[in-house]
């Protein structure tokens, strides 16, 4: 068996007297379109921002790709991608401006940038767009330039926090056509979200409430072990003991 | 090397793009450039005398011509009583009331001498301190003609004399606007560079796009060189239609000095200033937080510079915070290279404290900017 | 009512929480008190000048004696020759030498005549004109003692009387300026930038499309800054009156209602400036450029108006803080009521009813 991308053990973040992650421990298996989900405030984007190299540890261990995320923090950054909840890319430039930008962040040579940015715009099917700014661009498409970013140095993981909050179905289930093709590439994804039926297209889901990590298998498995129809009830079965959250 | 290029890049082309940061980027400094030293004026002159005439005589009429042939005061009116002069100063339309008294040529010619009264508004001590010298020593004059007429000259025993004859160097024409001129500017260089530097990295925090760049691999000095370095070119080009367009064209001020040596120097305040706004930036989470921050150091750094007031008249508490303040130094190099054309023996110790300045604190920023938190 | 009131409260959590802004705007006025109060003036002490005395007698030691014993100079050293004087200068080691030529004993006793050279460096034209004046009044002081005193007929003494601040310090200048620019730094710069700040990250967007009226919005962001304002003013006026021994000279109440005059029209400007941008940078180098240093400037506090260029004098009427330093210097330090200044706050009233007008008017064009 290879080794797992991600290995966590009793990972846990604290903020003054409230844990955020309490000791929470699992694997990731490359090429895994691993799923990670949980309630609002359940913790799981301060997880995955450890896991990123943006933030510390409390205690616990953890490697991405078989670096250490205390010590080598900027060794990890070089072998991930990540895309943020909230929209963090440049609205005041184009959207070719935005991925050279990256491109030339992560050390890509000007030939690598000029055929990346034209591979991953026609990938996207933004050439129409590319050279007006993202600001006055709808959400659905900012996303898929996010995930553009997030993939353009052919990282060996990706993490997406909530990457399809806010669109319709049909954008979603396009940017979930992008993932796979992502993964078939090599790329493992790490993903957290909301919808339900996106939790059944992962390999892998884990479930947390309330900082820890309630269950985790394939949804086949978790829907036989908890007698439910659907991943849905699933995590209503799981969740409804939530102390945080609305 | 490359990563900083793809920043400065991107940095320029969002400058370029925010056409409301454009024209106050380039365009403010320089009408302020225009208008501030124009208003900045410190000399006092157009003083406004109110004058309280009882006598009415050749003499008191003769005091009144020569105080307005001064050329000090402008006349702000005759009125019939003290009272009414007052009420004239509480509306500010007197400085100065000078009262006549009854039978004052009378009074000077037979009981050989006789008082005239004065008063001076002195909220502002500076102007009433000059003013009161003014008047007096016109009136001083005023007396010694007097004098002379009526004592023969030959009755006149001439003492020793001491003639004093002063000269003006660098500036002899006593030109205010020599003095002011490149004060100004290195406080709209410093402002422009600093501020818009600070609010630059806290405008990312603030609306996320710096997890983006903390996730990337980038080290932290390039991601700072990446700032840098845009707002140093900014502030050069500032410096430069400041010094060149208006200084030169507008006042007519040209560098006595090394031109090299200014730039060596400003581009090494430069680094130190941004430097400044950098360290802020990683000390706030939002803009009008660095904005507080910066404005409140700025409104210290420019008071306490030597601008407008002297640093030896401050007292010793005071003038150790006016040495720790790199707008201090970056003024006096601007005004002994610009005024008098010093050279760099003259300024080695400015170069010196303000190289130590520009390391400092950008060691500092970069040590405190966390990628990981 | 009770809606408004949750509002307002929300706001206020955003302002104090952010402990290290608030404490830049409760601190900058308590530094600028203390710089103008103790570090700022114009007085001339100390200063390091050169003798360069070639005579080296008698007269020219007393002269020596006496420049030594005035607090004005530090002499430095005794003899240069000219070129190191002009490396002394270009250095900024000195700003004034004095030249007493060989023989100057001498020449005084014998030919009743003498010279004494000064030379300032001009690139500071006041400090040099001060200096100047300085040192021939001492040398004067010299050769009037030499000549005895002796009695003048038909003298013209004056009695001079320096009114509302007989010991000319320097405080009831700039204690109302320091109110004037205080107040228009937080209710323009901050109101703007806080506004424009819910712009920048969308949530003005919600703000606005809750059933709240959006006047009500902007209204409870404004609330603080005036709270804050108000602190501040008092603040200034106990410092002023502790620290400074500057006493109020008329009513401390109209001296508020003044204020929150001034405090309602920065807020209003603020207002008008968030209308119009987008960007909290440019809100920011906007209220810098358009509020602060004309504030500065055109009040008179820091230069006197009436040496400016005529138009320059033309345009510091519109600048509403003018008017307010004027009523503030007149209750304050003249202490004068509302008799004698209804004029002045008529006309920052009429600018504030106007500010408020256009900045509604905008800010509903903007909703439309």
């Amino acid at each position: 068996m290879p080794e797992p991308v991600i290995k966590t053990n009793k990972l846990t973040k604290i903020f003054g007297d409230f844990v955020a992650v309490d000791e929470i421990t699992f694997e990731v298996q490359p090429g895994e379109i691993f799923g990670f989900l949980g309630a609002n405030g359940a913790g799981k984007t301060t997880a995955m921002r450890m896991l990123c190299g943006l933030s510390y540890p409390t205690s616990g261990s953890a490697t991405v790709g078989g670096y250490d995320v205390y010590r080598e923090n900027e060794m990890i950054k070089k072998h991930i991608g990540y895309m943020s909840q909230k929209f963090s890319l440049y609205e005041d430039l184009t959207i070719f401006e935005n991925i050279r930008f990256y491109g030339g962040i992560y050390g890509l040579t000007n030939k690598q940038i000029k055929i990346k940015s034209e591979e991953l715009i026609s990938f996207l099917e933004l050439e129409q767009e590319a050279k007006k700014l993202v600001k006055g661009l709808p959400i659905g498409w900012k996303q898929k330039l996010s995930f553009a970013v997030a993939i353009i140095h052919q990282p060996k993981i990706v993490f997406l926090d909530e990457p399809t909050g806010g669109v319709d179905p049909v954008a979603r289930r396009q940017f979930w056509d992008l993932i796979y093709d992502a993964s078939s590439r090599g790329i493992t994804i790490f993903v957290t979200t909301h919808y339900m039926d996106e939790a059944e297209y992962c390999d892998r889901v884990s479930v947390m409430v309330d900082g820890s990590i309630k269950a985790l298998d394939s949804p086949s498995n978790l829907k036989r072990e908890y007698e439910a129809m659907s991943m849905d009830d699933v995590f209503y079965k799981l969740a409804r003991g939530a102390k945080r959250g609305p | 090397m490359r990563t900083i290029k793809f920043l400065i890049q991107k940095e320029f082309l969002q400058i370029f793009r925010n056409k409301g940061l454009l024209p106050l980027l380039f365009v403010a400094p320089l009408i302020q450039l225009l208008v501030l030293p124009l208003a900045a004026d410190y000399e006092v002159k157009n003083i406004s005398i109110s004058v309280v005439d009882h006598d009415h005589s050749v003499y008191s009429r003769s005091l009144i011509s020569t105080i307005s042939a001064s050329g000090y005061f402008k006349n702000g009116g005759y009125s019939s009583s003290y009272k009414k002069s007052i009420s004239q100063m509480e509306k500010d339309k007197a400085d100065i009331i000078l009262e006549i008294p009854v039978d004052f040529e009378k009074n000077l010619i037979r009981e050989g001498g006789e008082k005239l009264f004065v008063a001076v508004n002195a909220i502002n001590g500076v102007k009433a301190g000059l003013g009161g010298a003014y008047l007096a020593r016109i009136i001083n004059q005023f007396n010694e003609e007097i004098r002379m007429k009526w004592i023969s000259p030959s009755r006149f025993n001439p003492g020793p004399v001491i003639e004093i004859v002063s000269s003006t160097w660098f500036n002899p024409y006593m030109n205010y606007k020599y003095f002011m001129v490149p004060g100004i500017l290195a406080v709209l260089v410093t402002m422009i560079s600093s501020y818009v530097c600070a609010l630059n990295i806290v405008k990312e925090k603030e609306i996320g796009t710096i997890e983006q760049i903390n996730v990337t691999p980038i080290k932290k000095i390039h991601f700072i060189l990446g700032k840098l370095i845009p707002f140093l070119i900014i502030g050069l080009v500032v410096f430069s239609i400041g010094l060149f367009a208006v200084g030169r064209f507008v006042y007519g001020i040209s560098p006595l000095g090394s031109i090299a040596l200014l730039y060596a120097f400003l581009f090494i305040y430069l680094i130190a200033l941004l430097g400044f706004g950098l360290l802020i930036s990683t000390y706030s989470d939002t803009q009008q937080q660095a904005m507080s921050i910066a404005f409140f150091f700025m409104m210290l750094f420019m008071l306490m510079s030597g601008l407008f007031t002297p640093i030896e008249s401050m007292p010793q508490w005071a003038r150790i915070i006016a040495q720790s303040n790199p707008v201090t130094y970056f003024i006096q190099v601007l005004r002994m290279i610009i005024l008098k054309g010093s050279n760099f023996n003259d300024i080695k110790i400015h170069f010196l404290v303000i190289t130590i300045f520009a390391i400092g604190l950008n060691g500092w920023a970069v040590f405190n900017y966390k990628k990981t938190n | 009512m009770k809606q408004f009131l949750a509002f307002i409260k929300k706001e206020f959590y955003h302002v104090f929480r952010d402990r290290k802004t608030l404490l830049m705007l409760f601190g900058l006025p308590v530094v600028q008190i203390v710089l103008f109060g103790f570090a700022l003036s114009n007085e001339i002490k100390n200063t390091r000048i050169v003798v360069m005395d070639y005579a080296k007698d008698e007269a020219s030691q007393k002269i020596i004696d006496r420049l030594e014993a005035s607090s004005y100079f530090d002499i430095q050293e005794n003899l240069l020759s000219a070129s190191n004087l002009e490396a002394s200068f270009k250095e900024g080691k000195v700003k004034l030498a004095i030249v007493i030529p060989a023989d100057f004993n001498n020449d005084l006793l014998h030919f009743n005549k003498a010279q004494i050279q000064i030379i300032a460096d001009a690139s500071d034209p006041n400090t040099a004109n001060t200096l100047t004046t300085y040192a021939s009044a001492i040398i004067m002081s010299y050769q009037t003692e030499m000549n005895g005193l002796r009695h003048a007929p038909y003298q013209i003494t004056t009695e001079v009387r320096m009114l509302y601040n007989p010991e000319l310090k320097g405080a009831p200048n700039f204690v109302p300026g320091v109110m004037a620019l205080v107040l228009m730094l937080i209710g323009v710069m901050m109101t703007a930038v806080s506004i424009v700040r819910e712009k920048e990250n969308g949530t003005m967007e919600i703000l606005l499309v809750s059933p709240f009226r959006p006047f009500l919005v902007i209204l409870s962001k404004a609330i603080p800054y005036l709270i804050i304002s108000i602190i501040n003013v008092a603040i200034i006026l106990s410092l002023s009156v502790f620290l400074l021994d500057l006493p109020i000279n008329g009513s401390v109440a109209l001296l508020f209602g003044e204020s929150i005059l001034l405090i309602i029209t920065a807020l209003s400007m603020g207002l008008l400036i968030s209308t119009s941008t987008d960007s909290q940078q440019t809100a920011m180098l906007l209220s810098m450029m358009g509020m602060m240093l004309p504030t500065l400037l055109f009040t008179g506090f820091m230069f006197p108006i009436e040496n400016m260029p005529m138009p320059l004098q033309i345009i510091s009427n519109i600048v509403p803080a003018k008017w307010y330093y004027i009523i503030v210097k007149s209750i304050m330090i003249k202490g004068l009521g509302i008799s004698m200044i209804w004029k002045e706050t008529l006309i920052l009233a009429g600018m504030t009813v106007i500010l408020v007008a256009i900045s509604i008017r905008k800010f509903k064009i903007r909703l439309a």
